[in-house]
């Protein structure tokens, strides 16, 4: 994998940012845009726009074409059996929203149980946890490892039978850990419960296949995975789907409305009501494309490269606290420096030109577990070299020093 | 944009030896604030008797630009009637956002007038006079 090469194709990357060349390290938030995608999304503009599924002008039909072709594209992307299992969304928060609103609501009832883990994004949970009140069903959590791992056997003393839906992310925000989805799965299975899959963190930076996997429903979200924001999608297996009824309401979703009542289109058309994100879809397209021409194997093996290097070099570190567990961790680091505040150490890199993540990165329940009230994380993408940990971690020492003796 | 611009020599010593860091009893008006974006928070304590805060204590986590705004909050505040200290928040406020560079009545809070070059920041700054600010408005509600 030439990095030199991609980065070329990053045109945000190429700036100096208070005077230091940019160092991005925060793609665990949002990642940057390739110029293939930001022309496709300027071309969608200039040349194809037009409302889809309406027109027959040919606008009309280049639209629909260009947002059906990337409902393909992601369909083949996640290895769906077919697009009608890709439900296009605003994001992975609107996504598991919309199996919380609809799917859980429809089959939890008293004495029921959702089962989750301590290590979810906020979007992963308070969901279930509004599910979950509107329908009296109980809310479980899936002990964690010291480390933030979590064990299969915990996972099987967890879900019974009465457990209706296990909701876990793929790849941790905070941790880096890389949880075993396709056991998981198996065992809430075995109970008859589906299985929900956060795939923020694993779908721009590993290939995953949900037939594998054998999930019910997994999300993920485009601009993490160099697409632009607000598009994001939700895949779900076709029966489940056919199933479930909309949440929301309007034109564009509808089959034969009436004075009183109304039928729906099809799948996927039925969970996407309103004028959809059709250049949003474009986009993701695009970076899909871009992705699968590098490759996701070869971008998994660059970014656990680069963590493992991060990793080393910030454990010689003195006073420094790593979070999560030494092996089989993904592109990130989630650390703290004695001392420092993280937003301080925040914002001493940015006068670097060094842009990292401080705060509790949605996730206070597993802040609360770490037992600490904030965290600084450095997180890779395909586009960041050893170059940007090196300077990373002068950063440190720089404020480090600066804190320690700076000001005195 | 420099890191002295920010972090001056009075705002680590705040920092580090922070005033008025502790708790007043039960009676004390209480407000905890948190900042929902960064997992900072303050637990102000106030005692005022006869529209004066005789006393004023903190606790709570948070970056040096909090929690030195803090104690230096609660130094400026004591001794003061609701009103002024109403109004000595309405001047912080305008500090941050660079509208004014002089706080007369307590200079330590000049140094936190540097957060104007850190948008990201004033945030942090101003946690502990919001918590200010709503005791007062929760103790003339009563």
């Amino acid at each position: 994998m030439n990095v030199q090469a991609i980065r070329e194709q990053f045109p945000i990357l190429h700036q100096n940012v208070n005077g230091h060349p940019l160092v991005y390290l925060d793609s665990a938030a949002s990642s940057q845009k390739p110029r293939s995608v930001i022309d496709a999304v300027s071309r969608f503009y200039e040349h194809d726009n037009a409302n889809v599924h309406r027109g027959v002008h040919t606008l009309g039909s280049r639209a629909t074409d260009a947002y059906e072709g990337a409902r393909e594209k992601t369909a083949k992307f996640l290895n769906a059996a077919s697009p009608q299992e890709i439900i296009f969304t605003r994001g992975t928060t609107t996504a598991l929203n919309l199996v919380a609103s609809s799917y859980a609501r429809a089959v939890c009832g008293e004495g029921d149980e959702i089962v989750i883990t301590q290590m979810e994004h906020h979007s992963n949970l308070i969901p279930w946890q509004q599910a979950a009140k509107a329908t009296g069903a109980t809310l479980k959590y899936i002990p964690l490892q010291k480390d933030g791992s979590i064990r299969l056997a915990d996972v099987e003393a967890t879900v019974t039978d009465r457990t209706k839906l296990v909701s876990v992310m793929y790849v941790s925000n905070v941790l880096g850990v890389v949880n075993p989805i396709k056991e998981i799965t198996a065992i809430a299975h075995k109970h008859g419960a589906k299985m929900v899959v956060d795939g923020a963190q694993s779908t721009p930076h590993m290939k995953v296949d949900v037939r594998d996997l054998d999930c019910d429903f997994y999300a993920f979200s485009g601009h993490k995975m160099c697409a632009p924001t607000g598009i994001g999608a939700l895949y779900g297996k076709k029966a489940l789907l056919e199933a479930m009824e909309p949440v929301e309401f309007g034109g564009e979703m509808i089959d034969h409305v009436d004075l009183y009542d109304s039928t729906w289109k099809e799948l996927p058309w039925k969970f996407e009501g309103g004028t959809p994100i059709i250049a949003g879809a474009v986009g993701l397209g695009a970076a899909i494309d871009f992705l699968n021409e590098i490759g996701l194997d070869e971008i998994e093996r660059h970014e656990h490269k680069l963590a493992a290097y991060a990793y080393d070099r910030l454990s010689t570190i003195e006073g420094i606290s790593i979070f999560g567990p030494v092996e089989n961790r993904a592109g990130l680091v989630t650390f703290n420096l004695n001392d420092v505040h993280p937003h301080d150490v925040a914002t001493v890199l940015d006068t670097k030109g060094i842009a990292i993540r401080a705060g509790h990165h949605c996730c206070q329940p597993l802040m609360r577990y770490l037992n600490v009230s904030s965290t600084a994380r450095a997180s890779f993408y395909l586009y960041n070299t050893e170059e940007d940990v090196d300077r990373l971690i002068d950063g440190l020492h720089q404020t480090k020093e600066f804190f320690g003796y700076g000001i005195g | 944009m420099e890191l002295d611009d920010l972090y001056r020599r009075v705002i680590m010593d705040h920092y580090k030896n922070p005033r008025n860091r502790g708790t007043l009893d039960d009676e004390a008006l209480t407000i905890n604030l948190n900042n929902p974006t960064c997992g900072d928070r303050i637990t102000l304590q106030l005692q005022v008797e006869g529209g004066v805060v005789k006393q004023a204590k903190f606790t709570g986590e948070g970056c040096s630009i909090s929690m030195s705004s803090a104690s230096m909050m609660t130094e400026a505040v004591k001794g003061k009637t609701t009103e002024e200290a109403l109004a000595l928040a309405e001047k912080f406020s305008s500090l941050v956002k660079g509208e004014t560079a002089e706080f007369d009545e307590l200079e330590d809070i000049e140094a936190l007038s540097g957060v104007t070059k850190f948008p990201a920041r004033i945030k942090c700054a101003t946690l502990s006079w919001n918590a200010l600010r709503k005791g007062i408005e929760l103790q003339q509600q009563q």
